[in-house]
């Protein structure tokens, strides 16, 4: 099964390699990846996509850790809490001319952007859930993808719900 | 804070901070990055030991740590010092011994730019050490190093390493000791959870047939005492793993022996129909469990362990229990309290153990020629079981273990996770020197003894009376021993068609040698060693070459399924 790991970490050199290392070396995957620095810029917050049974899963959330530059892991699907996901994806598609009012309409419908024009090209903006950059890609590899970039997943937990 | 802060290069600051953490030797080999460090020793009342190679250096720091219970340092230069450090890194890391190591590395301004006898050793070192640093300026480098002592030595104790770039150490400052450490990302937790005890001893009182399954982590936390508090206060048998040997007392007849695939009868029968395992500091670790879904298979487990990694790893544990051996082992007595268990209880578990132990695992049979296991008992007697011994690796560290009984904690030092030949020498000189007048005996293997054996020179230099007792079978005794069993006998490269004369060998590095080819030569030469107190001993042992480890669990099988001899 997929997790979603969010792992906050001592913002120092080397934390990203030892993480990398613990999955390599115990053969653990990482599926996506995306850090950056927290409010507090002695922190790093790290978000972590991998897949493994719940033995896995543990050792995963256990080996994490005990690394020391590791301050907090949370399992956002052991967790049980709701929490959103966002990727990014740029997207450059070929246009021309018969294509030029199907892609405006998709990304219409997706509510993504156009961020650089040519005259063969449009690169798209899109962020959202994967499922939804799925689908996007799905409509738009008929008309020609010349290329794509994606970030990692980002994942933040949701407040809880204002009880009316 | 120190009030009057003073300057100091940091050459001299580290020597300060080794001072502040109590540490009376170090064991290095100098080299061009670290000649300031050196340069300040000069003047130091720090015990200096000079080896004759870095892996040597942190084997002796990592055998001080063993039989101390002290953090070993080392300290070496850049490149392929440091690099000559990562076997023993890696062994240290293994077994859970607290070391911190010192590299030199090239100045900053050089890092990264291929400089002579640079290597990225943080990087290199980074899956084998508990944790490393790059120190990056002198300003943090006391922090750093109360950090590395108090990392190597707290929670699931490790090999800890230091980088210290040229300039660093070169580079002037304010000293200032850090009195307390609070790292945020590093916790460990000693005290174990209230509730998970209580169930734990709800569940030796119900149990039949319980067994202690204790290991290295009883003898890193100091435990030895209250394991066997608790051995008697329940009355269950106790069987330890490798590195658990002697933090339960092997003479007593609660001991089951070692587990596992060269362990006793006894008490892997005892594993194997146990209702009840209590694992003490050990991690289950596939040379003692054998096949995973046979181990144990009707028991109900216990995990008690300092690392919550162990737990749940291999084996399904029932009531986990994290925190210090010593602690909860404590309580769990203390959660008993009257309740104690009557001898007469246990009865049928004992009687039906007793019964196993009638199959004499351990066994061998005598002839003209001499038999490894025979020269490994007579040390025994010899010694009255008193002597701290190291071991190799393979056939020669299985004997010890096997014929070689433990009393007490912290006397047997072997390479149980990582298997490093060539750990024994070097480990018994630094158990040498931490005890100068125990007796200290590496028991070796012809093969593994040549592995580091340019250190009989460091302790020709010291006047260490380090006795090697090499049980010499003109081969790989361990690696013969499976490809006769698993190999249908194609001894591929196994077997040595010479070696030098490990006499004349130690005679010209300025030790004693000493050889044995007949029984009858076994006890006089043993006694021979025993008398010399002012320079390391070899003796040379010829054993059969045939003879083989037993009893056995072949790799991977239950390990009900032993071949007896």
């Amino acid at each position: 099964m997929r997790h979603t790991i969010s792992v906050l970490v001592d913002n120092r050199p080397g934390v990203l390699s030892r993480i990398a290392g613990l999955f390599s070396g115990r053969g653990f995957n990482i599926e996506s990846l995306s850090v950056n620095e927290t409010l507090d810029p002695t922190m790093s917050q790290m978000t972590i996509v991998t897949r493994g049974d719940d033995r896995i899963l543990e050792q995963i959330n256990k080996q994490l850790n005990k690394l020391i530059d590791i301050i907090k892991v949370v399992d956002y699907e052991s967790s049980g809490s709701d929490f959103i996901e966002r990727e990014l994806a740029l997207i450059k598609v070929n246009v021309d001319e018969h294509k030029r009012s199907e892609i405006l309409s998709i990304i219409d419908i997706f509510r993504c952007k156009v961020v650089d024009v040519s005259r063969t090209h449009y690169t798209v903006e899109v962020t959202g859930d994967e499922n939804k950059i799925k689908a996007i890609l799905d409509l738009f590899r008929p008309l020609g993808i010349k290329e794509i970039v994606r970030s990692g997943k980002a994942a933040m937990l949701r407040e809880h719900k204002i009880k009316g | 804070m120190t009030k009057n802060p003073t300057k100091l290069k940091g050459a001299q600051i580290l020597l300060e901070c080794l001072h502040r953490e109590k540490v009376k030797v170090i064991f290095g080999y100098p080299g061009g990055s670290v000649l300031d460090v050196y340069n300040a020793l000069y003047e130091s009342s720090l015990q200096h030991i000079l080896v004759r190679h870095e892996q040597a250096a942190v084997h002796a720091a990592d055998g001080y740590a063993r039989v101390t219970g002290d953090v070993g340092v080392c300290l070496v230069t850049s490149g392929p010092g440091a690099t000559n450090t990562v076997t023993g890194l890696a062994t240290a890391y293994m077994d859970s011994i607290p070391i911190v190591v010192f590299t030199g590395q090239v100045p900053t301004m050089l890092i990264g730019n291929d400089a002579f006898q640079e290597a990225d050793i943080v990087g290199i070192s980074r899956p084998c050490t508990k944790h490393n640093y790059l120190v990056k300026s002198v300003a943090e480098l006391p922090r750093i190093i109360k950090e590395a002592f108090y990392i190597a030595r707290s929670g699931r104790p490790g090999p800890v390493l230091v980088d210290l770039p040229k300039d660093i150490i070169g580079a002037e400052i304010d000293f200032v000791y850090p009195e307390k450490i609070d790292m945020r990302s590093y916790r460990p937790t000693y005290k174990g959870n209230r509730r998970q005890i209580v169930r734990a001893v709800e569940e030796i009182a119900k149990s039949k047939k319980p067994v202690i399954y204790a290991g290295g982590g009883v003898v890193l936390s100091n435990a030895s005492h209250e394991l066997t508090s608790c051995a008697r206060h329940f009355q269950i048998p106790v069987t330890t793993t490798l590195m658990g040997m002697g933090c339960y007392p092997g003479t007593d007849p609660q001991s089951l022996g070692m587990l596992g695939m060269h362990g006793t009868y006894r008490a892997n029968m005892a594993v194997s129909n146990c209702d009840l395992l209590i694992a003490v500091g050990a991690r289950f670790d596939d040379r003692v469990t054998g096949d995973l879904n046979s181990f144990a298979a009707g028991a109900t487990v216990i995990h008690i362990d300092i690392d919550p990694t162990s737990i749940s790893k291999n084996i399904k544990v029932t009531i986990p229990i994290v925190g210090d051996c010593r602690e909860i082992l404590k309580e769990m007595i203390e959660v008993a309290g009257e309740k104690q268990v009557k001898k007469a209880d246990r009865k049928a578990w004992f009687d039906e153990i007793a019964g196993w132990k009638t199959k004499h695992s351990m066994e061998y049979h005598m002839e003209d020629i001499i038999k490894p296991q025979y020269v490994v008992e007579k040390l025994y007697e010899l010694t009255k079981g008193k002597a701290i011994i190291t071991t190799e690796v393979g056939q020669n560290q299985m004997w010890a273990a096997q014929y070689y009984i433990f009393d007490e904690p912290r006397k047997f030092l072997t390479s149980g996770g990582l298997g490093t030949m060539g750990y024994g020498f070097p480990a018994a000189i630094g158990a040498q020197v931490a005890n100068p007048k125990a007796t200290v005996i590496d028991i070796a293997g012809d093969g593994s003894i040549q592995m580091n054996i340019q250190e009989l020179a460091t302790a020709v230099q010291y006047g260490l009376p380090v006795k090697i007792a090499i049980l010499n079978n003109m081969c790989l005794g361990m690696v013969r021993q499976w490809q006769q069993l698993f190999y249908k006998k194609r001894y591929a490269h196994s077997t040595f068609a010479r070696h030098p004369d490990f006499v004349k060998l130690a005679e010209a590095y300025g030790a004693v040698g000493l050889r044995a080819e007949k029984p009858g030569e076994v006890e006089s030469v043993i006694k021979k060693a025993l008398a010399v107190k002012d320079r390391p001993v070899i003796m040379d042992f010829v054993v059969d070459p045939e003879e083989c480890v037993y009893p056995m669990v072949p790799a991977g099988a239950p390990i009900s399924n032993m071949i007896l001899l």
